[in-house]
């Protein structure tokens, strides 16, 4: 039986086991979304094409699924560049569809046409222009598959509106893919195998660097494994939060630029560097040539171009980084390490001494200490979604993930506004979770149009807005590296309670630390969204601080107390 | 320092235009780059040859290798290969100075192509080296046009390595999808 195109594009969706999409309809993509009344998939309606990339996004983070987002032609199209280049830098599997101007008229710059296959292929994983219905099938039979498959990532089908309307058989077994298979990396032989385990077990002071790569293989219990076993700790990336937990003892914290002290010295006096699926991006690194000097280093990652790229290792095993860690464990020694373990605690003690959130309480709300109380209120159990900045670091120092998939953040492209619309994606993943935006009043100001999209389609977030007046990250650096000159760092807000109301959603404002229990309780007992504004510090900095470009062992430190101060005392 | 890259990709529309992107996007330099199709059907043949270092065409390997069009990628040793270019030169040639020019041709076992009354077109074929020689030899009478091709090479000796991993790469053989 002939089915049109469009009716293929939802039969191989339902197939590939999709149950929501996002999208945006238009003219190009009309037939497709005719079609869609027809077939047992939600589909939620954005205000904005990028949200639904970042719902797409989201989604999948949340679930390990394939997000999928739907737009039309031109700018419709256009409007998911910046949603897909955050899937594309955090490697997560996103199937966008796309309509496009009927085949004849490609190329002729007919209405609301673009060359999005052109413009978005440094920014996706592969993408496709499909311009006959027979061909849909096993372009999105592949698609699905190269999002999903070695290192994941966003792909584009861009299908003509020709291609919707016309008529072919779907040839399913036909359309398997295989493609997506040609460049497996070879597994590490014995001999390889071999040198890393003699590595392992002559370190005195190994390091585990712990990625997004552990979530993404699924590679958690290998992991904890091989730290126990050595007696190696691990610091974490931004990525990497919640994939190990945070609370486990030999759990560092963050590595990297706004790293605890601790994490970066251990780095910097480590003798082994165990990178697990991480890919040395230049905010963990700090200067290259003082990375980690003293360290022999080897790298697992299925992807090999990641190999020696930034920083050149002594041994790279290439593959899945669960099964290369079961082939691996084996042949790790148990071993004691607690000298080294001790020496990290010495450093960690300074440290403890001058957290923020060892300052007196005077009743003044920082971030941190907002951050700090979310995650005892809500007992460690929500899924955070930050959006980028200031409040990313603080969520991500002092909300210490346990779980997997309990931080969505986007960490390579830092995109501001992917918070609220992640978020959406996230608790439409996962209905049974409770969801928190962290956000700031910049980021938050970009997309909050999708607050109606979770009246409209019933879904509950809780937002905390950190609102210090300021874009203040880029206010911290102006702080710090321009001389306090502040050029286009202060920002107005609107009134939060009020723009919450006009949307249908409670809005609770927050001014001193004493109502931050109450105002999460009223969030979380609320059936709906609920959006909370923080009126934190305006000119509060995230420490420590690795300057750009300096070396990982040159933080700026957090102001000790006058106390340690005065005696002058730093181990560190 | 140059490498030469030997691509087997698809044949399909676009596949160039992702090669090129990706050195670009990665800045790898490209100092020439040529296609064409191969034994095989649907499946094209890129030799690239590059400015880098050893880490750095490594690395564009790996890269190129990530491109689900491309079906394999060989850096070829740098001894064991067969290099050849070819280039037209069109050179000015008066009836004082034919001669000479003939003479060089035939050193550098070249082949006139075309001759009209004031110059001559003039074929040759070889590695780099033998190219440039030419062509530096051939300045002081006067270039009016060169057209080069491109370097296109294959690894010497009896192994056909290309062909036998081509047979094991999967997606050759299947349904085609239009691929941008």
């Amino acid at each position: 039986m002939k089915q049109s195109g469009a009716q293929i594009i939802w039969e191989c969706l339902v197939r590939e086991g999709v149950d929501t999409v996002f999208g945006y309809p238009g003219g190009a993509i009309l037939p497709a979304y005719d079609a869609m009344l027809g077939y047992p998939i939600r589909h939620v309606l954005v205000r904005h094409e990028q949200s639904a990339a970042h719902m797409a996004d989201g989604y999948a983070r949340a679930s390990g699924r394939v997000g999928v987002v739907v737009a039309t032609s031109g700018p419709g199209a256009t409007n998911l560049v910046t949603g897909l280049a955050t899937a594309m830098m955090d490697s997560s599997p996103v199937v966008a569809i796309t309509g496009q101007v009927g085949s004849a008229l490609l190329g002729t710059d007919a209405f609301q046409e673009v060359d999005i296959t052109g413009i978005t292929l440094p920014i996706t994983k592969h993408n496709y222009l499909v311009t006959r219905a027979a061909d849909v099938a096993p372009a999105l039979r592949e698609a699905f598959a190269v999002a999903r498959s070695g290192r994941p990532g966003p792909v584009l089908v861009d299908i003509t509106k020709d291609a919707q309307q016309g008529l072919a058989e779907l040839d399913w077994e036909g359309a398997v893919p295989s493609r997506h298979l040609r460049h497996i990396p070879p597994f590490p032989d014995e001999k390889e195998l071999a040198a890393a385990a003699e590595l392992i077990n002559a370190a005195h002071r190994p390091l585990i660097l712990a990625g997004h790569g552990i979530q993404l293989s699924g590679a958690r219990a290998e992991v904890l494994s091989f730290a126990e076993r050595g007696d190696v700790p691990f610091a974490i990336t931004l990525l990497g939060l919640g994939a190990v937990p945070a609370t486990h003892p030999l759990s560092l914290g963050m590595m990297g630029m706004h790293g605890e002290a601790w994490v970066n010295h251990a780095i910097q006096e480590a003798d082994l560097l165990l990178a697990f699926g991480m890919r040395f991006d230049d905010r963990v690194t700090g200067k290259l040539r003082e990375y980690a000097p003293n360290a022999k280093k080897i790298h697992i990652d299925i992807d090999p171009s990641e190999i020696n790229k930034i920083v050149p290792v002594d041994l790279a095993l290439g593959g899945d980084l669960k099964a290369v860690l079961e082939a691996l464990l084996p042949l790790v020694q148990v071993a004691d390490r607690s000298a080294w373990l001790d020496r990290i605690r010495s450093w960690k003690g300074d440290s403890a001494v001058r957290d923020i959130k060892n300052l007196p309480d005077e009743g003044h709300l920082y971030a941190a200490h907002v951050m700090n109380d979310l995650w005892r209120l809500t007992k460690g159990g929500a899924v955070v979604v930050s959006d980028v900045g200031q409040h990313q670091m603080w969520e991500a120092q002092y909300y210490h993930h346990d779980a997997e998939r309990s931080l969505i953040t986007s960490g390579g492209a830092g995109t501001m506004g992917f918070a609220l619309p992640a978020a959406i994606g996230a608790k439409l993943a996962r209905p049974d979770a409770e969801d928190w935006v962290v956000a700031g009043d910049g980021g938050f100001q970009m997309t909050f149009a999708e607050l109606i999209t979770t009246v409209q389609e019933q879904v509950k977030v809780n937002i905390a807005v950190i609102n210090n007046g300021y874009l203040g990250m880029v206010r911290q650096w102006q702080e710090l590296f321009y001389e306090g000159r502040y050029a286009a760092t202060p920002i107005l807000s609107p009134d939060f309670v009020k723009l919450a109301e006009a949307f249908g959603i409670p809005g609770i404002r927050v001014q001193r630390r004493g109502e931050v229990a109450e105002a999460v309780a009223r969030a979380r007992e609320a059936q709906g969204t609920v959006l909370v504004e923080f009126r934190v510090e305006q000119e509060d900095s995230v420490y420590p601080m690795v300057p750009a470009g300096a070396a990982l062992h040159e933080m700026i430190r957090r102001p000790a107390p006058s106390a340690i101060a005065e005696t002058g005392s730093d181990p560190v | 320092m140059s490498h030469v890259l030997v691509v087997y990709t698809d044949d399909e529309p676009g596949v160039l235009t992702r090669v090129a992107s990706l050195f670009r996007r990665r800045g790898f330099n490209i100092h020439s780059l040529t296609v064409g199709p191969t034994e095989r059907e649907r499946v094209s043949r890129m030799t690239i040859v590059v400015d880098a270092d050893e880490i750095l065409a490594r690395r564009a390997v790996e890269h190129l290798r990530k491109l689900v069009n491309v079906l394999e990628v060989q850096q070829l040793d740098r001894a064991r290969k067969v290099v050849r270019d070819l280039a037209l030169v069109r050179v000015k040639a008066g009836p004082e100075i034919r001669s000479r020019v003939l003479e060089l041709v035939q050193v550098f076992r070249a082949n006139v192509v075309d001759i009209a009354e004031d110059s001559l077109v003039i074929e040759c074929t070889g590695n780099l080296e033998k190219i440039e020689a030419l062509v530096e030899m051939l300045r002081p009478y006067g270039i009016l046009e060169v057209g080069r091709t491109g370097a296109v090479a294959l690894a010497r000796g009896s192994r056909a390595g290309a062909r036998r991993t081509l047979a094991t790469v999967p997606g050759t053989d299947g349904p085609q999808t239009m691929s941008v």
